[in-house]
């Protein structure tokens, strides 16, 4: 709902406790908490909202996702 | 009888000296402080009469007196220096822009400064200088000034205000109430640049990114634009507010609607990026150096070349038409294939969350 | 930039918008219901109605926690400024909120209230490290996206040891809201809602993950389908939503599962039943009370509770009775079926919540779409409704 953005995790480690990251979103740069996440690396994508990096996003469900627009006819049900 | 020799004057100390109520007094310490910062770097022939008011040469074109434009523009910006200029070239480059707007050929500038107690008068040269310089490069001297010091915390800083004064050719009669439906609307260049390059220096939002401000005098690109003998209905340089704010405004005044579309509107990639990160429509923030030229569409085509030859206007671009419409809408196809409608703006725009 | 750019594409949007086409029953009306003030923002700022067939139709869900906070609450935050001298740290969707006395967060800041608008609680804190000796409270809005940040704020406080901190909360619950749709009166009235299914929130989801929806799947018999934020995500929630109703089925399922998975974040989740605890009750503007819909900062936490620590109760104050927003919000009316709509009611002086924030159904309407309500000007187009 809230205005969250997929940006693109360039350093980790960063911050007085290590729990910030420097982020990238097509050039602009910021530094986040990734606090509420566990394992982020450097070439993850993540869901930053209000600073905060809330979950990582899945490349491979990404690019499915994106073949399922594009099919000719209507795809069945992809249960949660 | 001895000679009164003249005592000895330190120099301003540009490095760590302050602005003092003295150097609003009327007193020594003001006329040290123009002679040494404002008259040594905006100097020039008019300015150097040294009196109340500068005296002008009434203009003439064939024959008979010319038409005059006016225009007046106050400047706040904070920070007073960003990414791509200061306080002092904007101030110089908004007014030569309302002037040159009107179809009108800039000739001269006068500015006034309000000081706050406290000022580093470093940063006040590195202003005067930019100031200078813009003026210079447009052709354009700034001929009177004045100086005021207020007491600390009663100015931000330093406030800017400039007046200019230009001769508009004959047959040149360019408003925002001329526009028909069918005419075109072109734009010089990419959007939103001013805005975001500030915004990316305020605390609380400052990322890294090398956004700069597209703070400019547009009086010679204006120029090509009429030279073509185009008929050209407005011009207009959209400042705060956006494009958006600035198309309603003529919409309105015309009694127009416009048409837009979304894929032929220019924006940089890292604009666009800010803007998102920042919930921020590109539309609606501000530019300091782009101007809009509304003119009949059988004549977009060689307007549009004319832009694109300037150096201003390398990625000027066709950007929709005005149509009947008794609501005057400004509206929008998206690059998505639906229509919205692009709504005067509702109080300054503010980062949202969700 | 991407991620982004290829969920934006017109190209694709055709193919979608053809499937759509293609797969609504010609002799049947469906009803959708995207929760989420995104969505909504998302729907509006594309155009995406004008790629629906014209029996698919969108109501606009009351997931904008800028829309559904109550004036009272406003009025709380604007009292700690004015009256009790402290530093307001606010998200910026709320400042232009009008609450009581004429006043809103940015007109309380011209009278003389520090307010200061933040883009992250991150903020909020080193405002108050920078000023020891002044209090500072942050404004906490918003569903359970927003929630876990401000819950790690203030076990950051308690790390340092930041005593000049607080936090006023007001923080809501999603799946309260869904159930307050589904149980309203117009159930009763007309024995069933007026809505074929739901389009989840995008961003709540990668916190709550999608198992809570399968109550609502369960219990009401309605389709949830989780949508990504992007236009092309919402058009194909709305092609597999019209599956689910083809087919009969009523179950959760997950568009979005590039970033939400069934279980969501469990770090955040901890995080957030560690610092605050349900509310009883809580008003929700337009929706009235709504039991176990809000949350408080546990007596634990107490020490960083802005109501406690100033000793701040919260006064209802009524919407105007013209307001239809309630109904609105339920999908039983539209934006134009308000008579106030546009003329009293409108972005500059929003009277009622679905008008305050951009992404509520009557600002977004009159923003992007109220152009198709005034036929008579366009000379092509045909009515669509929204």
């Amino acid at each position: 709902m809230c205005l969250a953005l997929p940006v693109k995790v360039l350093q980790v480690g960063l911050g007085s406790d290590g729990q910030c990251a420097l982020v990238d979103l097509g050039g602009i740069q910021k530094e986040i908490s990734v606090e509420l996440l566990d394992d982020v690396r450097v070439g993850d994508y993540v869901i930053l909202h209000v600073g905060y990096a809330l979950s990582k996003l899945d490349p491979e469900e990404a690019e499915r996702t994106l073949a399922l627009f594009s099919e000719m006819h209507a795809q069945t049900s992809v249960v949660a | 009888m001895s000679e009164v020799k003249r005592g000895y004057v330190r120099p301003l100390d540009l490095k760590h000296g302050r602005v003092d109520m003295t150097h609003g007094a009327g007193g020594r310490a003001m006329v040290q402080l123009i002679a040494e910062l404002f008259a040594k770097h905006l100097g020039n022939a008019y300015l150097g009469q040294g009196n109340d008011g500068a005296v002008l040469p009434a203009p003439v074109l064939n024959g008979r007196p010319a038409r005059l434009v006016m225009s007046t523009d106050c400047h706040v910006v904070s920070p007073l220096f960003f990414p791509g200029g200061d306080i002092g070239c904007l101030s110089v480059h908004g007014t030569l822009n309302d002037v040159a707007v009107m179809g009108a050929k800039p000739l001269y500038l006068a500015a006034g400064f309000i000081l706050e107690e406290g000022f580093a008068l470093g940063d006040l040269a590195r202003i005067v200088e930019s100031m200078a310089r813009a003026a210079r490069d447009a052709g354009v001297p700034v001929v009177t000034g004045d100086t005021k010091v207020v007491e600390r915390g009663k100015g931000d800083g330093i406030f800017i205000t400039t007046t200019g004064v230009g001769v508009l050719p004959d047959g040149v009669e360019l408003g925002g109430a001329r526009v028909r439906a069918g005419d075109a609307i072109l734009v010089s260049g990419t959007l939103g640049d001013h805005g975001v390059a500030i915004m990316s220096q305020r605390e609380n939002l400052s990322f890294d990114a090398v956004i700069q401000s597209d703070t400019a005098a547009l009086h010679t690109l204006v120029a090509d634009v009429l030279a073509t003998g185009a008929d050209v209905r407005c011009l207009r340089d959209p400042t705060r507010g956006g494009l958006a704010s600035t198309l309603n405004e003529i919409a309105t005044q015309s009694g127009v609607g416009m048409m837009l579309q979304e894929k032929a509107i220019p924006i940089q990639p890292v604009v666009a990026a800010a803007c998102e990160f920042l919930g921020l429509d590109p539309l609606y923030v501000a530019n300091e150096g782009k101007l809009i030229v509304i003119c009949a569409d059988a004549d977009a085509p060689r307007v549009l070349a004319a832009m694109q030859a300037h150096p201003l206007g390398r990625q000027a671009a066709l950007i929709g038409h005005a149509i009947e419409d008794a609501h005057h809408f400004v509206q929008l196809t998206t690059a998505f294939g639906g229509r919205r409608i692009v709504d005067w703006l509702a109080g300054e725009q503010l980062p949202r969350i969700c | 930039m991407k991620y982004i750019d290829e969920f934006r594409d017109g190209a694709v949007a055709q193919t979608l918008a053809g499937k759509i086409a293609a797969l609504a029953r010609p002799q049947r009306n469906y009803s959708f219901m995207e929760f989420c003030g995104g969505h909504t923002h998302a729907i509006s700022r594309y155009g995406l109605t004008d790629l629906l067939p014209p029996n698919v139709r969108m109501v606009h869900g009351p997931g904008c926690p800028v829309c559904v906070l109550p004036i009272g609450r406003i009025d709380m935050a604007i009292d700690l400024a004015l009256n009790h001298g402290v530093i307001l740290c606010s998200y910026g969707d709320t400042l232009r909120v009008p609450a009581s006395n004429g006043l809103s967060l940015l007109k309380a800041k011209a009278q003389g209230g520090d307010i200061r608008m933040v883009y992250s609680t991150l903020d909020a804190l080193q405002i108050a490290r920078d000023n020891p000796q002044r209090n500072v409270v942050f404004f906490g809005i918003g569903f359970e996206t927003t929630t876990p940040p401000t819950a790690l704020a203030i076990l950051q406080a308690v790390k340092e040891n930041l005593q000049n901190f607080s936090v006023l909360c007001c923080h809501v619950l999603t799946p309260a809201a869904i159930t307050q749709i589904l149980e309203s009166p117009e159930v009763r009235q007309w024995g069933t809602v007026p809505i074929d299914g739901f389009i989840g929130p995008a961003h709540v989801s990668t916190v709550i993950g999608s198992r809570p929806y399968e109550f609502f799947a369960e219990e009401y018999r309605k389709p949830v389908v989780i949508a990504g934020f992007e236009p092309l995500d919402v058009m194909q929630a709305i092609l597999m939503l019209i599956a689910q109703v083809n087919d009969g089925r009523a179950e959760v399922e997950n568009e979005f599962s590039r970033a939400v998975s069934r279980d969501g974040n469990q770090k955040a989740q901890d995080r957030v039943a560690e610092v605050f605890e349900l509310r009883r009750e809580f008003e929700w503007r337009g929706l009235s009370v709504v039991p176990y819909s809000a949350l408080k900062i546990r007596e634990k936490y107490g020490a960083f509770d802005a109501e406690r620590r100033f000793n701040i109760d919260y006064q209802s104050v009524p919407d105007n009775k013209a307001c239809e927003c309630g109904a609105i919000l339920r999908g039983v009316k539209r934006p134009q079926d308000c008579k106030i709509f546009g003329t009293v009611c409108t972005p500059e002086n929003p009277i009622g919540s679905c008008m305050v924030s951009s992404e509520g159904a009557c600002a977004a309407h009159y923003s992007y779409g109220r152009y198709k309500d005034m036929k008579p000007a366009l000379k092509e187009e045909e009515t669509r409704h929204e």
